[in-house]
């Protein structure tokens, strides 16, 4: 096997060292009915090229090379050939977590960069160092209002991610944490008067999406105002990061979950991503996840850490603030760099070009059907409503190279025929009108 | 001691490399777009107030800058590619190259996970092949890959035992976890509503089978146990175990962490484990990362499939493959789409290079190595428990203590050595573990060294303890005050506090 660097002498040599006869006397622990006496049931040992030559077969019976209107979670943008060439370092890419700061400066400088930026763009105090995605963050952030207010109930608006809500189902399900869900306008916002008449004086946390799963940008300040007025705390998930070259932060949520996959992150079949945790500086200690702080060493050189670990699951086992141990750091280390090729100016310029291609999308789309949810700001992502089914209209789409927008009934039966489209910069003008056509036949 | 005790390292040059806010200056660029070809946005036109004014302290840099930075931080790393790195339970093994490769081709890396699962096709065989291998790795029935890391997959498990016992009728209030487990254990079964109950070893590092016996009642759930344990010692009765727990109505859970000792050698789903997790991270070579990404499949028996996490990946009457979301006793979603799809595709690349012949030889290069290191250090070191070690080995300080050296301190020291430090004062049950697991990635030469410089930093502790206590000498950075740093936490740079270039 190549990847083992014992010759069989090397073998026999450490065997007579030990004093063992053969390999099984190691094994003698496992009781012999135990033992397994036949082959694995898996595939032969394959050379390397056999290995490639798999996976190019499978890669070349998924999709390749069509127009993505896909966003809903997951964005298509392009990748700075520079991320894979420096996460691609063995020195990053097969280190451990940094519990050893004297030789993981690398690692820890990295994720104090990434926790900066993450802080810059959201407009929060601290950032943690990931957390496994944009749905689990969003589950944490409830757990964490409800340590902080010491309320129990949440409040979720329907226009989070259905998959995210899922996740919060999933996690609430035995922490007595009371779920309602908050309704939306035609405009696309959350509907305020059914948020309050929601907001309990046990609400810890109310959630809400920006943009929101229709693409609607919410306004975070009037939702925080009335959330804030009743004693809860507003959690704020954004999907979409890149949203953040143009929209204004959330700087009136007191916790921000974001998903960082837009930040240089494959689609990669939905994962790995990288989700993180946001917040104000007076509740880093109910933060779950890693924390990265700088530290000195004795001749007062700048190192950076891993800090305030009391929080977590290796000290105070069942009473830490989460159970989460590996997160995603080497994600958390594409999206540094990714923002940081991209950078002060570059975000702008690239969240302008996305909001000026759904903008031409949304226009071009709207002569063929209705484009919902009018009246309110959007990013990159926009509601078509059509008279055909859009299921028959992807199917049509597929022919011509392009997957369409993601059809909304499975989770908003009320909208009928309606999908939710995206429009990144990788969306040709040329793209866009073929797509356009296609719809119409 | 001199440094002609230290054969695998020399001292070396690095960069110095300040932040990179402290690299930026304003109209840098490290970006170029295409022209738009559709008309412009204002954006204060489009967002109104909800448009951004600017992006603060994002930086500013060229690319070269971009390299160069990058590049530079990753050498203050150690790495497994470069030596033994014999973190115990972490599984530190060699992460091969064609699995990054295949992990990147296009259509792969590509796929969006919304994407019509006509046009998935190949996606989904990966992750089916990977299932099924799994399957048969485990001896368990059912398999979900959605868990991203391995205390997700312990979540997902819990929750899995929770839906099955809630169904014959209860799903009680406690969980046993023994008193050498990872800390994750306990803090899952409290996130999945159950308290904790401490279970002591004995003196032979194992289950106590009479404290079970006797602790065993209507109100717990289950068992969540590491095999091999954190001692990296097999529970030889596993079997009276599980039957306890079963006879009570109670499931047995299998922490997968160490997984790496039983490959190819033994199934869980054969010894009586209900349902388990693994550490494709761990066990199937997919990369640390720095800290992740992980990714943790949980595996069960028959009764516990219909709450597996939805959806789940089946074989139509086509002959296609799709996913199955019509699961109502499905204790729901762990995470959005599928899993993390792409530590999937490595670990199938692992198993496909290695094969069953490769997989068996794997468990037992582990178990030799490991063994091959505690006998040549068990002269030196303390062992506290003298089962027979599977894949790892827990030394104490006890010996070096007395000279006022600690595990900490023996960690540090090893570092100029030119070696990764083992697991540091883990499992809590040894005081002052040193826990050794050197993986089948190392060769004889790698594993002398390392020995050799465990057997001089015993000799150094008793010489000259100082020289060990204040350990590294040969790091950029020494010591970090870790205290301070806590109580004042500096959590991201700001502006105004600029160092001077370079440090």
């Amino acid at each position: 096997m190549r990847y083992l660097p014992k010759s069989p002498a090397d073998r026999q040599q450490m065997l007579r060292d030990i004093g063992c006869k053969s390999i099984d006397d190691l094994f003698s622990p496992i009781p012999a009915e135990y033992r397994l006496n036949r082959d694995l049931k898996v595939p032969r040992q394959m050379a390397e090229s056999e290995v490639i030559e798999y996976f190019r077969h499978c890669a070349e019976t998924n999709a390749a090379g069509y127009a993505v209107f896909l966003g809903a979670g997951a964005y298509h943008h392009y990748r700075p050939v520079v991320i894979d060439s420096l996460i691609s370092r063995g020195e990053f890419f097969t280190a451990y977590t940094p519990y050893q700061p004297e030789i993981a400066q690398g690692t820890l400088q990295a994720i104090f960069e990434f926790q900066t930026m993450i802080c810059e763009l959201t407009g929060m105090e601290v950032a943690n160092a990931s957390m496994y995605d944009g749905s689990t963050g969003a589950a944490e952030a409830l757990l964490m209002a409800s340590r902080i207010t010491g309320r129990k109930a949440a409040v979720v608006a329907r226009t989070v991610h259905p998959e995210y809500r899922e996740v919060i189902q999933t996690y609430v399900q035995h922490q007595d944490v009371p779920l309602s869900e908050c309704g939306y306008l035609e405009n696309g916002r959350i509907n305020m008067a059914d948020l309050e008449k929601q907001i309990t004086s046990d609400t810890a946390c109310v959630l809400i999406q920006s943009p929101n799963f229709f693409g609607t940008i919410e306004d975070i300040a009037a939702v925080a105002e009335l959330a804030h007025k009743k004693g809860a705390l507003l959690a704020v998930s954004i999907a979409e990061g890149l949203s953040l070259g143009v929209v204004k932060p959330p700087t009136e949520a007191d916790i921000v979950s974001m998903e960082s996959q837009s930040f240089g992150v494959p689609l990669g079949f939905g994962g790995p991503y990288a989700g993180v945790l946001a917040t104000k500086e007076k509740f880093v200690r109910q933060i779950p996840g890693r924390l990265v702080g700088e530290a000195r060493d004795k001749n007062g050189k700048r190192g950076f850490v891993l800090t305030l670990s009391t929080r977590e699951q290796h000290i105070r086992r069942e009473k830490a603030t989460s159970n989460i141990c590996t997160n995603q750091a080497l994600i958390a280390t594409m999206a540094t760099i990714y923002m940081t090729v991209y950078g002060r100016e570059g975000l702008r310029e690239l969240a302008e070009q996305n909001l000026a291609k759904a903008a031409y999308a949304a226009g071009e789309f709207g002569k063929k059907g209705k484009v919902l949810f009018q009246g309110a700001p959007r990013f990159n992502e926009f509601v078509l409503q059509t008279s055909e089914d859009p299921y028959q209209i992807n199917e049509r789409l597929l022919e011509k190279k392009t997957i369409g927008g993601f059809p909304l009934r499975k989770f908003y039966p009320e909208l009928g025929n309606a999908a939710l489209w995206c429009c990144t910069e990788m969306n040709s003008r040329e793209q866009i009108d073929a797509a356009v056509k296609a719809v119409a036949q | 001691m001199s440094n002609q005790d230290i054969k695998k390292a020399t001292r070396h040059v690095n960069q110095n490399e300040p932040v990179i806010f402290e690299r930026s200056s304003p109209g840098k660029k490290g970006y170029r777009l295409p022209p738009l070809d559709v008309p412009p946005v204002d954006p204060k036109k489009a967002l109104g107030d909800c448009a951004r004014q600017d992006l603060g302290n994002m930086p500013e840099v060229s690319e070269m800058e971009i390299i160069r930075h990058f590049t530079r931080m990753s050498t203050w790393n150690y790495a497994i590619d470069l030596g033994m790195y014999p973190l115990g339970s972490c599984t530190m093994k060699y992460n091969a190259r064609v699995n990054e490769v295949v992990a990147r081709l296009y259509g792969l890396a590509e796929a969006h996970p919304y994407q019509q699962e006509r046009i998935s096709q190949g996606a989904l065989r990966i992750m089916k092949t990977l299932a099924d291998c799994l399957l048969d790795i485990t001896g368990m029935d059912a398999i979900t890959l959605q868990p991203a890391a391995g205390a997700h997959g312990e979540m997902t498990g819990i929750l899995l035992i929770h839906a099955c016992l809630k169904s014959r009728g209860n799903p009680r209030k406690k969980i046993l976890i023994p008193d050498s487990a990872h800390g994750t254990n306990p803090a899952t079964a409290a996130i999945c509503g159950y308290a904790v109950e401490n279970l002591k070893s004995n003196a032979r590092g194992m289950v106590d089978i009479g404290a079970l016996e006797a602790q065993m009642n209507e109100d717990i759930a289950g068992l969540m146990l590491t095999n091999p344990n954190t001692l990296g010692i097999f529970e030889q009765e596993i079997h009276k175990i599980a039957d306890i727990l079963h006879q009570k109505g109670g499931l047995l859970y299998m922490d997968g962490a160490n997984m790496n000792a039983l490959v190819g050698k033994t199934r869980p789903g054969d010894f009586g484990v209900d349902v388990m997790h693994l550490n494709l991270h761990k066990t199937f070579s997919t990369p640390h990362g720095g800290g992740g990404p992980g990714s943790g499949p949980v595996a069960c028996k028959k009764e516990l499939e219909p709450y597996l996490p939805k959806p789940i990946v089946v074989e139509k009457a086509d002959g296609t493959l799709g996913f199955d979301y019509d699961r109502p006793q499905s204790v729901g979603r762990v995470r959005m789409f599928y899993g993390n799809f792409g530590m999937h595709v490595r670990a199938l690349a692992y198993i496909m290079a290695n094969g069953p012949d490769g997989l068996r030889q794997t468990t037992e290069d582990a178990v030799l190595n490991a063994n091959y290191v505690r006998k040549k250090l068990e002269d030196e070191y303390e062992l506290p428990y003298k089962s027979a070690s599977m894949h790892e080995v827990v030394f104490s300080d006890r010996q070096q203590a007395q000279k006022g050296v600690k595990t900490g301190d023996i960690a540090k020291r090893i570092i100029d050595y030119g070696f990764h430090p083992y697991t540091v004062s883990f499992p809590l049950v040894v005081p002052g573990a040193l826990m050794i697991e050197p993986t089948e990635s190392e060769s004889l030469e790698e594993l002398n060294l390392f020995i050799d410089a465990m057997k001089a930093i015993s000799r150094e502790a008793a010489e000259d303890p100082e020289l060990v206590r204040n350990a590294p000498h040969t790091t950029r950075v020494s010591r970090l005050d870790e205290t301070a740093a806590a109580r004042k936490p500096v959590l991201r740079w700001n502006p105004g506090k600029a160092q001077s270039a370079g440090e």
